[in-house]
């Protein structure tokens, strides 16, 4: 038994200690938007905030996220997916089938809470989910329209 | 507005159910109906009248259009609903979608056409019928309102859903006249005039994908996300080794661990933990000990593979081919002569949706939700797998996460999860493939090995190309019975005689190209591009090698053998435009050039790389110019072919799959490495439609991809780069 700040809200969950946060989101929780990918840490479809640092959920213990952790998901990033990451993927759109991109914007939610005008090198140095379609580019885009820089072209023919 | 708050309530009462069935331990009936991903569609679709099999419109104008085709991030969806709504004149606006099931299709004798999603046919096979669909659907709607305004249907026109008479100034909706129009007769479609796609205003326009939203806050649901009341969960793993057999598993190991309900063994290669999560079923699984009889292909390694393939090169006889003139003889009378030996490993897909499948199967029914490419190949294997006859089965399709050919015929994870959960009469079992068990058990892009030899007259003009391949047979392991041989021969994809999916674009005076099929224990199948990717490299790669031995340019080398092949030509010439061949790069920046055919379209790539001092390469920009015939959405093209790049690329610098000891050594993506955004060049796609032939998007351009990259290296080096990946190619 353990209880957990998840999106705000106060939540208990019965998981033996050593099971990964990832599991215990998807599978006690309920919210399944956080992704397993590899189980390891590498590919970050998994990506939560926590304390509002993005961690990859698969390889953290449930020993070792306290009551007093900030949890956030996907799901509670923003009200109607009005956070401008999540804004600035749909005006792009960004995903392709989408499996990664909940740890995609989370990435770069992270990174822009902590550096709101991000470089390339930034993004490079932040952005280091895979994603399988290779939406690299728009993703790129859309972290630059996110933090409201100038100087970076949105394809304004795009209509409907 | 209105929307927003619509798809917000949606989404709490979803998660209001997930949250429910979880607090009750997954155990709480709430008697919600199965399919829960169709739910909304089919319910409210209940109520609308279906004007085709294409068409439903509700009294409030909303379009539900019919989709039979897979969605795996490639765009068919949006492309395939703009194709319909085109024709029907709906309000785009307005369009919905609804993904009919493979049971539903074979209960009304497949009026929906085939369901496969491979080869990058998802819109150039189902474009003409889908059109048509939505054609009929418009001329019936039409007819209902000339009827009911009692005009003749020739006074009216019709757009964004909306019929006006202009005479009476009277209009009508469609969602007015849709019950009516249900009950009209059809028009025979081969009677139905489509419109040039040069008038197109829906479809040939960058309009944005349809499925987007829900990809954005978490909501969509993938098969990997099924929740059912009752649910258990599984993990598998299968004998490492192909052709291996289980041995033992010592079950009372794990006997006393939270959650476990059942070992299973699977056929005689397989072992199953179910429990009541997955997270348990996993750990369960990697605590069982299991023993496995490798069999004698537990001593293949990637040496014994590598001298098989080479055997193929230098044996005598081929299983398929095809030439003109006499290039031995051209070639033993050429003034220069070269030769090379190119190389090209397993791949494995890794879509970042594991492999799964959740099954139900009763004595009377089997359900399964399944990512599939093939939903009828799922049913199938559904049917087979559970004993159960086709009508008694139904297969729920969510839009997948990744596809790229391993779901598609291939439909092994189904089979396992339903030997699974036959174990558990109506209860759901969902199985969830480690990333590792994915990696393991692949159907791998196949290996090949390819011999090149040149001959150039003192001019340095080509004057004899042999071609000889040697490598693992796709239609061997997957359709045997698929005759192999002569000049269309699987692995000769892109270098076919014939016209029209991907004909090999030069005339080099005497040719002859040579198969020979060297399959190994390994199980390959389709992955995107497959054996373009390969043949594109070999070839274009080898020219680069040729134009430089004849001191020519490497474009005017290429052009100079393509004046028959005017479509090859004109996407190899866009490319160069666009990437303003032959202008000067910064310093130590260099230019490769190639161009290829494949499933049906034409492709062409300029690719711009520096090599360090230390051989570290650089991927600065690449320019790709594309061929796809018709253009149905350019803001999607560009999407995928911005992905072809990155899955081209991630296969020349890190794609292999080690085999040592029967088995693959690469099992996650700290070995089985993935590009990642930093190394992701600026792409530029250019989009030459000639609009008179439908041709393939999503695989085509990743072919071009490779080679462009690797005559770069070769311009920046001096060195040609004959073996994938670049990772063990030492470029200083």
């Amino acid at each position: 038994m353990a209880r957990l700040n998840i999106n705000g809200e106060m939540r208990d969950v019965q998981a033996e200690a050593e099971t990964p946060l990832l599991w215990v989101i998807r599978e006690q929780i309920g919210l399944t938007g956080t992704k397993f990918g590899c189980g390891i840490a590498q590919c970050g479809a998994c990506s939560v905030h926590i304390n509002g640092q993005v961690q990859r959920s698969c390889s953290i213990p449930l020993s070792a996220v306290q009551e007093s952790d900030k949890i956030v998901t996907i799901e509670g990033l923003s009200a109607n997916a009005s956070h401008p990451v999540q804004k600035a993927w749909a005006e792009l759109d960004v995903p392709q089938c989408g499996y990664c991109q909940s740890g995609q914007i989370m990435a770069a939610a992270a990174l822009l809470a902590k550096t709101p005008k991000p470089s390339d090198q930034d993004i490079d140095a932040a952005m280091t989910n895979i994603c399988r379609c290779g939406t690299y580019q728009r993703i790129r885009a859309a972290v630059h329209l996110a933090a409201g820089q100038s100087g970076v072209t949105t394809p304004t023919e795009r209509q409907g | 507005m209105t929307n927003t708050i619509s798809a917000k309530s949606a989404r709490l009462s979803r998660r209001t159910f997930v949250v429910a069935s979880a607090a009750a331990g997954g155990g709480l009936a709430l008697g919600l109906r199965v399919p829960f991903l169709n739910d909304v569609a089919h319910a409210q679709g209940a109520e609308a009248p279906e004007v085709n099999a294409w068409v439903v419109i509700k009294p409030d104008d909303t379009t539900v259009i019919r989709i039979a085709r897979a969605e795996m991030g490639q765009g068919t969806l949006t492309g395939l609903c703009q194709l319909v709504a085109e024709e029907l004149e709906c309000d785009w606006t307005k369009v919905t979608t609804d993904p009919i099931t493979p049971g539903q299709n074979l209960a009304r004798k497949r009026v929906w056409g085939e369901m496969g999603t491979g080869g990058s046919r998802g819109i150039r096979i189902s474009q003409d019928y889908v059109r048509r669909g939505g054609a009929a659907a418009r001329i019936m709607l039409m007819q209902a309102a000339a009827d009911e305004l009692k005009v003749p249907v020739s006074e009216l026109t019709v757009a964004d859903g909306v019929i006006t008479h202009a005479g009476s100034k009277r209009s009508i909706r469609y969602g007015q006249v849709a019950a009516a129009a249900a009950k009209v007769t059809p028009p025979d479609p081969k009677s139905i005039t489509l419109k040039d796609p040069r008038s197109w205003k829906v479809a040939g326009h960058p309009v944005k994908r349809l499925d987007t939203a829900p990809k954005l806050d978490g909501s969509k649901k993938y098969a990997i996300d099924v929740q059912l009341p009752g649910m258990l969960n599984a993990a598998v793993m299968q004998c490492p080794v192909y052709g291996g057999k289980l041995k033992s598993v010592d079950e009372a190991k794990i006997a006393g661990r939270p959650g476990v309900k059942k070992v299973v063994r699977i056929k005689d290669n397989a072992v199953a933990v179910v429990a009541d999560t997955y997270y348990h079923a996993k750990s369960a699984l990697a605590a069982l000990p299991i023993e496995w009889d490798v069999g004698q292909n537990g001593s293949v390694n990637d040496a014994s593979i590598a001298e098989h393939l080479k055997d193929g090169i230098t044996a005598q006889g081929s299983n398929g081919g095809w030439g003109y003139g006499d290039a031995g003889k051209a070639i033993a009378g050429a003034a220069k002569t070269i030769e090379a030996v190119y190389a090209t490993p397993f791949l494995a897909h890794a879509t970042m949706e594991p492999m799964n499948c959740t099954a139900r199967v009763s004595a009377d029914k089997a359900e399964a939700w399944v990512p599939t490419q093939n939903a009828e190949a799922s049913l199938a294997a559904l049917s087979e797998a559970s004993g159960l006859p086709l009508d008694k089965c139904e297969v729920y399709r969510p839009d997948l996460g990744g596809g790229f050919g391993r779901r598609g015929g291939t439909q092994d994870f189904v089979h396992l999860a339903v030997e699974a959960a036959k174990q558990f009469p109506g209860v759901p079992v969902k199985m969830i493939w480690t990333r590792e068990e994915d990696l393991a058990h692949d159907f791998y892009r196949p290996v090949s090995q390819c011999k090149l030899t040149g001959g150039l007259d003192q001019d340095g003009k080509l004057v004899g190309l042999k071609i000889r391949l040697s490598g693992q047979s796709i239609n061997a392991y997957l359709a045997p019975t698929i005759a192999v041989g002569g000049p269309k021969e699987r692995q000769l994809q892109g270098w076919y005689q014939e016209p029209g999916d991907s004909q090999f674009g030069y005339d080099v005076q005497n040719l002859q190209i040579e198969y020979a099929m060297r399959n190994t224990h390994v199980p390959v199948g389709p992955w995107r591009g497959v054996n373009t990717n390969q043949n594109a490299v070999y070839l274009e790669c080898f020219i680069e090698e040729m134009a430089r031995a004849a001191g020519k340019d490497p474009l005017e080398f290429r052009r100079a053998m393509m004046a028959k092949f005017p479509k090859h030509l004109a996407v190899l010439n866009a490319a160069a435009e666009k990437a303003d061949y032959g202008k000067p790069l910064p310093a130590g920046v260099h230019r490769g050039i190639a161009q290829f055919m494949g499933y049906g379209s034409y492709s062409a790539a300029v690719a711009e790389v520096s090599v360090s001092s230390e051989g570290k390469l650089k991927v600065h920009r690449l320019v790709l110019a594309l061929n796809c015939g018709h253009a149905v959405n350019p803001g999607q093209i560009e999407a995928q072919v911005e992905g072809s790049v990155a899955f081209g690329l991630t296969a020349a610098l890190y794609g292999e799959c080690p085999v040592k000891d029967g088995r693959m050594t690469d099992l996650n993506f700290d070995r089985y490495q993935i590009m990642r955004l930093a190394e992701m060049p600026k792409i530029e796609t250019v989009i030459v439609p000639t609009y008179d032939f439908w041709g393939g998007v999503g695989e085509p351009t990743i072919c071009v991809t490779t080679p462009a990259v690797l005559n770069a290296i070769q311009a920046a080096t001096g060195k040609p780069v004959r073996t994938l990946p670049l990772k063990n190619v030492k470029l200083a």
